[in-house]
Formats: structure tokens, sequence, C-alpha cells
């Protein structure tokens, strides 16, 4: 090296060699800053036009007696009645699933953290991530195909629909737990260990305290992940207009499946001067079942995040 | 045994042997055993849930396999005549084939440009609150998707699905006749783009942000500009990553029933024509319409098709979990 390039001059010479690239190159750069920015504000399209439909669409719908009857003996264009009978179903086949769900979820979590080792650990985590991908209308079909075993061909009720969502939630659990009992040190592990605590209690009062937060975000997730799952409520649960809240008798109605069933069953015809006809009635339905819907999953999102901020451990 | 009846006089086991624990008790104490198999149980029910959902779709499927054109003509509602179970479902598994497919090729260069704004471009502040905005995009319940593709984007893509299909008619997937309404296999794999763009995104850019820090820095000290260094170290890095995220995505909308369903006017023909209304359907949203009303073989017929689908969707997310090496994630417990 030369006292020549030590020079602020020749130091200039090369700062400015470095920065400064070729036209065609800088080009190329910045057409692809623009396209990679353009691809994001893309993609934020739809997810305004989306939320901004169903608000615009569904406020006007919502109202205390939407929210508080069910639409049994509603026909036509009648414009009263409302979601209660969705809403509680719902909540139950979903609470269900989440019954199921969560113990099984986070004791394979607790199973591929701590103990697993050797083919069934490895097998049993490529499965887990083979089953997030399983399409949740064969979760149905499933859910079907084994209750319809033992209750004959005609059997629908809510646990049926419990099924299906656990075999879409499970792995959602397992996941979301696994990386959460990742993040909690080995230090408090041994730290247990060194006070003669055996294994499972370190991991009941250790592992499991210092990481519930983030199990609970994980859970609240993979809750507001299968709530809106359609298909397989509609295979295997049915459909009715009538409140049930008993998921072991039963048909019962979904918040997902009410808005399809609304928006398949298109215009009511109205005759001139019928009074209390509104003709598309059932899209309106649609759209403030879909607002609720969409207000619930936000609503978990947004618990589960705030859960993780304001419970998780500091560690360091 | 240590009832009072018990004569006293049996001789004590093996006295010589020291009492001590097994080798492996000093962690294993009392329920601590019983805690392991539990938990293993608990794994070993994840593979056994699947094993089940193969065995009762192939059991519960199986009547119509085996069943003659004949009878199925019979049962199942718009089952042509003399015609094989394969010829049946054959346009079936085209129809979500070519729908999977188009969206993922919509789908991918979008999600790609996400992923490197996330993990390269965006201000580092803003980039996680970037991410969970698209993250919402996964959100969003299916079937409220399909309402808004039917209120609002098929009329919005309508125009320009009729003057694709009137200057470039000539090309095989723009031929035949624009639909007015656009309730085409087009929209449909626009929706499903958009559906499969969070799972597609969350993948790579974990995989982009993996990048070795160094391979980055020397790009840029060898003068490179910013997207010079990364497509020569990003995109190499991740390449694998990438690939197995577009076969996730692809299995996600392999599986989608709601969208396709409410979105779709069906038809049973091997067409490419994507503008034309009733020429495609898919597997899921077929199911989903024809079940709730079916009865008998047409159930048997109907789970045929849905472990078809299963197949497929199983064939793909495997192969998208081999290709990527599982990279040991850094963890306090290993």
């Amino acid at each position: 090296m030369s006292t020549d390039t030590t020079t602020p001059d020749a130091t200039e010479r090369t700062r400015a060699l470095l920065t400064t690239a070729e036209p065609r190159r800088r080009r190329t750069d910045r057409i692809m800053t623009v396209l990679i920015w353009g691809a994001f504000v893309l993609a934020m399209v739809p997810l305004v036009s989306l939320l901004w439909t169903v608000l615009f669409n569904g406020a006007g719908r919502i109202s205390i007696e939407f929210l508080t009857y069910s639409m049994r003996g509603i026909f036509g264009g009648d414009p009263s009645g409302g979601i209660y009978h969705a809403v509680a179903g719902t909540l139950i086949i979903t609470g269900w699933a989440t019954v199921i769900s969560v113990p099984v979820g986070l004791l394979v979590a607790i199973y591929l953290v701590e103990y697993g080792r050797g083919p069934l650990a490895r097998s049993v985590t490529f499965f887990v991530d083979v089953m997030t991908g399983i399409p949740s209308i064969v979760a149905g079909l499933f859910a079907v195909s084994l209750f319809t075993i033992f209750f004959g061909p005609g059997a629908r009720f809510g646990l049926m629909g419990a099924v299906a969502l656990s075999v879409l939630m499970i792995p959602v659990v397992v996941r979301s737990c696994e990386e959460m009992l990742k993040l909690v040190p080995n230090e408090l592990r041994e730290a247990s260990y060194a006070l003669g605590v055996p294994k499972w209690l370190t991991i009941v009062r250790v592992v499991l305290r210092t990481s519930v937060a983030g199990l609970t975000t994980g859970v609240l997730l993979a809750v507001a992940r299968v709530i809106g799952e359609t298909a397989p409520l509609l295979v295997a649960v049915g459909v009715t207009d009538s409140i049930n809240v008993d998921a072991f008798d039963g048909r019962m109605m979904t918040l997902p499946v009410f808005i399809y069933r609304q928006y398949s069953q298109g215009l009511a015809t109205c005759r001139d001067g019928q009074a209390d006809c509104v003709a598309d009635i059932a899209l309106q339905n649609a759209w403030g079942a879909a607002l609720t819907l969409i207000a619930i999953v936000m609503l978990l999102n947004v618990v589960g995040r705030l859960v993780n901020r304001w419970f998780a451990p500091k560690l360091r | 045994m240590t009832t009072t009846d018990s004569p006293p006089a049996v001789p004590a086991p093996a006295p010589t042997r020291p009492r001590r624990r097994r080798s492996t008790g000093d962690t294993e104490r009392g329920f601590s055993r019983t805690f392991r198999w539990i938990t293993t149980g608990a794994g070993a029910l994840i593979l056994a849930t699947l094993a089940a959902v193969a065995l009762f779709l192939v059991a519960r499927a199986f009547p119509a396999v085996t069943a003659s054109p004949a009878e199925l003509a019979d049962a199942v509602p718009r089952y042509p005549d003399d015609t094989s179970f394969v010829a049946y479902v054959g346009p079936l598994v085209f129809g979500t084939l070519l729908a999977a497919v188009l969206a993922l090729l919509l789908a991918m260069p979008v999600a790609m440009g996400i992923a490197l704004f996330i993990s390269h471009y965006a201000p580092r502040r803003l980039a996680q609150v970037l991410g969970a905005l698209v993250d919402l995009l996964a959100a969003i319940p299916s079937v409220v998707y399909g309402l808004w593709g039917i209120a609002v984007l098929a009329p919005a893509v309508a125009p320009v699905w009729a003057w694709l299909n009137q200057y470039l008619g000539w090309f095989p997937l723009f031929a035949g006749e624009a639909s007015p309404t656009a309730r085409t296999l087009a929209t449909v794999a626009v929706v499903l783009a958009v559906m499969i763009l969070p799972i597609i995104t969350a993948v790579s850019r974990e995989v982009f942000l993996q990048t070795p820090r160094l391979h980055e820095e020397a790009a840029l000290a060898l003068g490179a500009t910013r997207w010079e260094m990364v497509r020569t170290a990003v995109l190499p890095f991740g390449r694998s990553g990438v690939i197995s995220a577009a076969m996730l995505g692809l299995g996600r909308a392999l599986g989608e029933t709601m969208a396709v369903l409410m979105i779709l006017s069906p038809g049973f023909l091997y067409s490419f024509k994507v503008f034309q209304a009733a020429q495609h359907q898919t597997i899921a949203a077929y199911i989903a319409l024809d079940f709730p009303e079916a009865s008998g073989l047409a159930v048997n017929a109907l789970i045929a098709t849905g472990l078809a689908l299963f197949v497929i969707t199983l064939a793909v997310n495997m192969a998208a979990r081999a290709v990527v090496a599982r990279r040991k994630d850094f963890s306090g417990a290993n």
C-alpha cells in the first residue's frame, strides 16, 4: 500500500468508486426498490379494501336485536331476526375444539422440547408440519367418517365440528407452544434440578410457568385461526335456524356457515307494497355476520399479542 | 406381601446387592416416568390421528371406487354416464391443480417482494409492524374472502379480463368467451393468491433474515448496490426456503374451499379458458356444494374425491417439508 492512497484526495476517489455504481446498475437498483415497495403496497390493497367493504356493508345491520335473536321462523325478506344462534354455536364449537386441542398440543410440544429424541420425535415434528397443510374440508370429512361409524349416517352435532377443528388446530398449537418452550433458558431447568426438583415438576412449575404468556398467545392465535373455518362445519355440523347450545345433540349454526347460507339465499321476492320486506336482507345479514366474525377474530389477535407483551417474563 | 399372614421366614432376595436406584432413576423418580409416557403418548397420538384420517377416508371411499359406473350414475348427482370413477374425478383434479398453480404464479412475485421488503428494505423499526399487517391477511376467514371476491373483486377485474381476452385471446389461457360477471377461475386464482400471500411471505422472510450478515456486508463492500447484494447473497442463500414456501402456499391453495365455492361458476371440463364461466370446479368446493344433500353412495363418492385431495396436498406438503433440510433453530432446551 503506497502512501498515496491515504491522502484525502485518494480516499475521496476510492469512496467515489465504491459508492457510485455505473448508471445501468443504479437504475436496476432503483427499479427493484420501487418494485419491492410496490409489492407491499399491492398486498395492502386487498386488505384495506376487504376491511373497508365489510365495515361499510356490515355496520348498518349491527344492532342489539341482530346480536340477540336467532333466525327461527324468519322467512323471505323479513328484516327481523339475528345471529345469536350462530355466535353461540361458533363459541361453543370453538370452545370444545380448544378443550380438545390445547392439552394434546401442549403435551406434544412438551414432548418435542423436553423429551423428544430419536426417530419418533423426528417423525412427530415432520408430521405436525404436514398436518398444518391438511385441507379443512378433509378434516370435516374425517370427522364425518369417524362419527358416522358410531352414530349412523345422519349424525350431525357440534362435537363433530369440534373434532374436525381440532385436527386443524392441534398442529398450530404444537408449533407455537414449541417455539415458546424453546425460549425458556436451560439455566432455569438446571437450577431446578440442582434443588432436587423432579423433571415433571420442573416442567410444570418452572418451564410452563415461565412461558405461560407465550403459550396463551399461541393458543389465542390458534383459536383465531380456526374460528373462521367454514367448510368442515358445513360438512360436519350442518345448519339450523334455531338456538342449540348442546354440542352433543343436534345441528348447530356457526357464524361462517351462517354467512355462506345467507349469501347463497340470494334476493328475496317482495310483493309490491309489502311491509317488512327487504329484498337483499340475506346479503345484509351475511355482511353483518361477517363484521361480527372479523371483530371476534381481530379481538383474539389483539388480546393474544397484548397478553404476550404485558405478561412475558423479563429474561434479560 | 407384607400382610400379617405371610410367613416371616421368607429370605430377603439378593441381599448382597446394595439398595440403589436404577441408572436412570435420578431424574425419573415418582411421577416423572408417568409424565414422560403421557407426553410421548401425545406425540404418538399425532401420528395416530394422521393415520386415522387416511384410514377412515380410505375405508369410506372404498365402496365408491369399487362400484360400477352404472351404480354411481344412479346414486351421484351430475355423474356422467358410462365413465369410470377416475374419469369422474379427473376434471376436478385438473380444476384444483389449475386454480392452485395460477394462484401460486400470481402470488409468488408479490410474496418475494414483500418478504424482501420486510427483511431488507423496510425501515428497521417499522418492519415488524408491517409484517404483522401482512399476517392479518391470514387472519381473515375464507368465507369473508368469498363475500369480498363476489362483491368487490369480481366487478373490478371483469373489464381487465375482458380486455385481456379481447387483445391477447390467442394465448390459450385467455381464449374463450370472457364472462361478464367474472365468476371464473381467473378471479378465483386472484383471491387464492391473496389468501396464500401471508404463508409464503412468512416462511421466505424468515429464511431471508437468516442470511449471514457477513455475506451481505461482503457484497456491499465489493461495491454492490442493494439489489445486487440481495441477488448475490440473499436469494441464493434462501433458495430452498423459498421453494418450500411456494409449495406450502400451493398446498393451501389446493385445499381452499369457501372462496372457490362462492365465486366460481362451476363446470366439469378439461379447459384452460380461465376467463370463461362454467368450465372448472375444484375438489374442495365440489364436496362442500354437494355434501350437505348427499346420501348413500354419493357420500362415498364425495369422500373418495376428498381422499384424492388429501393425497395431493399430503404429497405437496411432504415434499415442501423435505426440501428444506430443517435448520436446527436456536433453542434454550438443547
